[in-house]
């Protein structure tokens, strides 16, 4: 059974790609077959933070118009064999893809005998994230703990329940799950940023992890290494366990907790 | 907090004000949801006809699709402004 998972959003630049990256990888790391799709034709980005954007010969939109085999266009991880990347077009504009293309390849992803295909939403309800949403099984809606990420969420779990195969075809529903990010506790704590309670009461679903704020994720993009892959991030750490969570195991949030603080800067700020 | 923050007196809760905010947004958004895409013209032109006669606010009108069985019944409601208000507004008008 191969199970599509869309990342998606709405609003940009809140950490679809990043996660998108990093729970391939997860998912790659507890041995499963993984594809990872970037959708954002035009604006490709998923190879660089996955780190092949070197090896890139062919992609998405050669494979949707038979200007290639699916299996030339697939690039291989270098750090898990089980893992596969397939870059988004820089070339061509969005009305590349279309529904029977993208279609007939998630269809040759599952005859392959892939686990997992993650598709890397682009930001906006256009084309792009219309089809990356359309035949999903699982919805991961990243989301920032700030007014604008948390409205256009809510606009993106409308369209999950209302423009994807699942729901025209009656089917059950998209599952749904909300992943916040940068996440700053000292801020929460501070009343300055929304808390994980607060987010799940307005959009109403569950929270499948939470991802602090953190210096390496900018790290782990500079380097082109996914930040899961980061041992000494809180970041990894919180992406390691959502990936635990998505294939059932019972893991604790973490990092819902500002980092105490020692007297001194306790009177003095820090 | 530190301790010439707390000198300062402590800041407004932001958060709160944020999340209110969304609860209301975000309830208006979901009851427009599915419902037909003439409805805010609809609201607007109502509006200005309903202007020519009486002055209304803005949020005067709430225009919802509502099911009743097999069929749907578009339910308006116009708030009228109350006899003080509008006595106010005649007065000001002649003025």
């Amino acid at each position: 059974m191969t199970e599509f998972i869309v990342v998606t959003s709405g609003k940009g630049g809140v950490g679809k790609t990043t996660s998108s990256a990093s729970i391939a990888v997860g998912l790659a790391r507890h041995g499963k077959k993984v594809a990872v799709i970037d959708f954002d034709v035009g604006l490709r980005n998923l190879d660089l933070i996955m780190g092949c954007e070197r090896r890139v010969v062919y992609d998405f939109v050669n494979v949707i118009h038979q200007e290639c085999t699916l299996k030339q266009a697939l690039i291989k991880d270098k750090r898990y064999e089980n893992l596969h990347v397939l870059a988004a077009s820089q070339t061509r504009d969005k009305d590349a893809l279309t529904k029977e293309g993208v279609e007939r390849v998630l269809n040759e992803l599952r005859d392959e005998g892939f686990d997992y295909v993650v598709c890397d939403s682009p930001a906006g309800i256009e084309k792009g994230a219309f089809l990356a949403m359309y035949f999903a099984d699982r919805a991961i809606v990243v989301v920032n703990p700030e007014v604008s990420s948390v409205r256009d969420s809510d606009r993106i779990l409308g369209l999950l329940s209302s423009k994807t195969r699942r729901a025209e075809t009656g089917a059950a529903p998209v599952v749904q799950h909300l992943l916040l990010t940068r996440y700053n506790p000292t801020r929460v704590a501070a009343g300055d940023m929304m808390s994980i309670d607060d987010v799940k009461e307005i959009l109403g679903i569950e929270v499948l992890g939470v991802v602090p704020e953190s210096e390496g994720v900018l790290a782990a993009s500079n380097a082109g290494i996914p930040v899961i892959l980061d041992e000494n991030s809180n970041a990894g750490h919180a992406y390691d366990d959502a990936v635990a969570r998505l294939l059932g195991q019972d893991r604790p949030m973490r990092f819902l907790e500002a980092p105490k603080k020692g007297i001194l800067s306790r009177l003095f700020g820090s | 907090m530190g301790l010439f923050d707390f000198l300062r007196g402590s800041p407004k809760q932001t958060a709160t004000i944020a999340k209110e905010r969304l609860r209301i947004i975000v309830a208006q958004e979901r009851s427009a949801r599915g419902s037909p895409d003439y409805l805010p013209l609809l609201r607007r032109e109502l509006l200005e006809v309903i202007r020519k006669y009486v002055n209304v606010d803005q949020d005067a009108i709430d225009i919802q699709v509502k099911r009743d069985g097999d069929h749907e019944v578009l339910d308006l409601t116009v708030t009228l402004p109350d006899k003080a208000g509008a006595a106010a507004t005649a007065a000001a008008r002649e003025a």
